[in-house]
């Protein structure tokens, strides 16, 4: 079990993370989601023990984090600057990994180059951004450590990569479970690998709830203006826009099949919200006034 | 595969069910584990044993320790019986719906059903 008690990040006068209280069952696939500057990394920072919380404890079973060489060991976490040495070649910066973490599995990360076609003699300088995001994921996943976060380290792939990627991450997952936080904003293409999320926003937790929760909790409602205002009438509306008497209503919730056989049979169209959608309705201001 | 209608686990569930429906699972088979499935569908292996264990709670499968997971005797002629009752209000319903916003009587279906009989 990981959990944050209480914890808040600031640079001088900014807040970065909030008092922010979260735990965090092990071995499970967390997907942190919230848009740039609400204070991921941060909080990341915090839960990888880089950086000592302004206040507020993180801790891992039950003992402080910070500080913790046993702790640290079991701690990979990749940013997307990589902290490496330039001049090295990919071989030692993996080299100087599996000295530092006693469950780095050698022969796993050099599958992982042969897969996504990495040459191990090239230089860090020389790589591609697509490739050092690549080197950034082979450190993360060979490292096997129990807590193992990422970044948005794996945006610089292209689609081919990144299929490859969640495809490793599943089945690494499936042989060696361990606790596998990912920050991303390419949420619709890897939710489903994600058993629960968390969204931030504005250094608060804003949601933490399983991934599957909250599918099909949000609807678009559409048609006559006043027939959609009629039907939204106790449910929360996340965002609306009207066009020349039709209306289009987001609400928060899981609808009643009955409720949505009514709705149609008085003209009223209905169709899903994607993860995606959800998360740009849950974070963005604009849409909060309407609230 | 998925959509985002529902939570996957119970779009996982009535896939399962739809191939014992449709014979592709017979009694007494059995299923994939979840972690295969959650390997071929590439999707959390959490939510897959979330849509296997509905089934179970249902009687749709049944559990063999150590072993695995088996469709159910009972399940093809359970799972039948309720969609039966569920074809006149949900299949039908809609198609009754739609005839009377495009201006198709009773007696129009009725000679159309007739004709293919």
């Amino acid at each position: 079990m990981i959990e944050m008690r209480g914890v808040t990040i600031r640079y001088g006068d900014t807040v970065a993370v909030d008092d922010v209280s979260l735990t965090l069952p092990t071995d499970k696939i967390y997907g942190l989601l919230g848009r740039n500057g609400s204070g991921k990394t941060s909080l990341l920072s915090a839960l990888a023990s880089y950086r000592r919380p302004s206040r507020g404890t993180v801790l891992v079973d039950g003992v402080e984090a910070f500080e913790n060489p046993a702790i640290m060991r079991g701690t990979a976490f990749i940013r997307d600057t990589l902290d490496l040495n330039d001049s090295d070649r990919v071989r030692a910066a993996l080299d100087v990994a599996g000295r530092l973490r006693p469950t780095w599995d050698a022969e796993y990360a050099h599958k992982l180059l042969d897969i996504f076609e990495l040459d191990p003699r090239k230089r860090i300088s020389a790589l591609s951004r697509g490739q050092r995001s690549i080197v950034g994921v082979v450190l993360g996943l060979a490292a096997r450590t129990p807590l193992t976060i990422l970044d948005e380290s794996y945006l610089g792939m292209d689609a081919v990569a990144r299929t490859l990627f969640y495809r490793e991450l599943l089945a690494d997952y499936l042989a060696h479970p361990r606790t596998i936080i990912i920050s991303t904003h390419l949420i619709e293409e890897v939710a489903e690998l994600f058993e629960r999320v968390v969204i931030m926003d504005r250094g608060r937790v804003l949601l933490h709830d399983e991934t599957d929760a909250l599918r099909g909790r949000g609807v678009t409602v559409t048609g006559p203006a006043e027939q959609v205002s009629a039907f939204a009438t106790g449910h929360t509306v996340l965002g609306e826009q009207t066009l020349v008497g039709v209306r289009a209503l987001t609400l928060d919730g899981r609808l009643d099949p009955d409720e949505i056989a009514r709705g149609e049979r008085a003209g009223l169209t209905f169709g899903p919200l994607g993860l995606q959608d959800l998360f740009v309705h849950l974070t963005s201001q604009r849409l909060e006034v309407s609230r | 595969m998925f959509n985002d209608r529902s939570p996957i686990y119970l779009q996982i569930a009535d896939g399962i069910k739809n191939d014992i429906l449709s014979g592709t699972l017979r009694e007494d088979e059995q299923v994939m584990s979840t972690n295969q499935y959650a390997a071929f569908y590439r999707i959390n292996p959490a939510t897959a044993a979330k849509g296997f264990a509905q089934l179970v709670d249902e009687g749709v499968l049944y559990k063999r320790r150590g072993i695995g997971m088996f469709v159910s005797p009972a399940a093809p002629g359970k799972l039948r019986a309720e969609r039966r009752e569920r074809f006149f209000a949900e299949a039908l319903e809609p198609v009754l719906d739609e005839a009377e916003r495009v201006g198709i009587s009773v007696d129009e279906i009725t000679h159309y059903l007739g004709s293919r009989r």
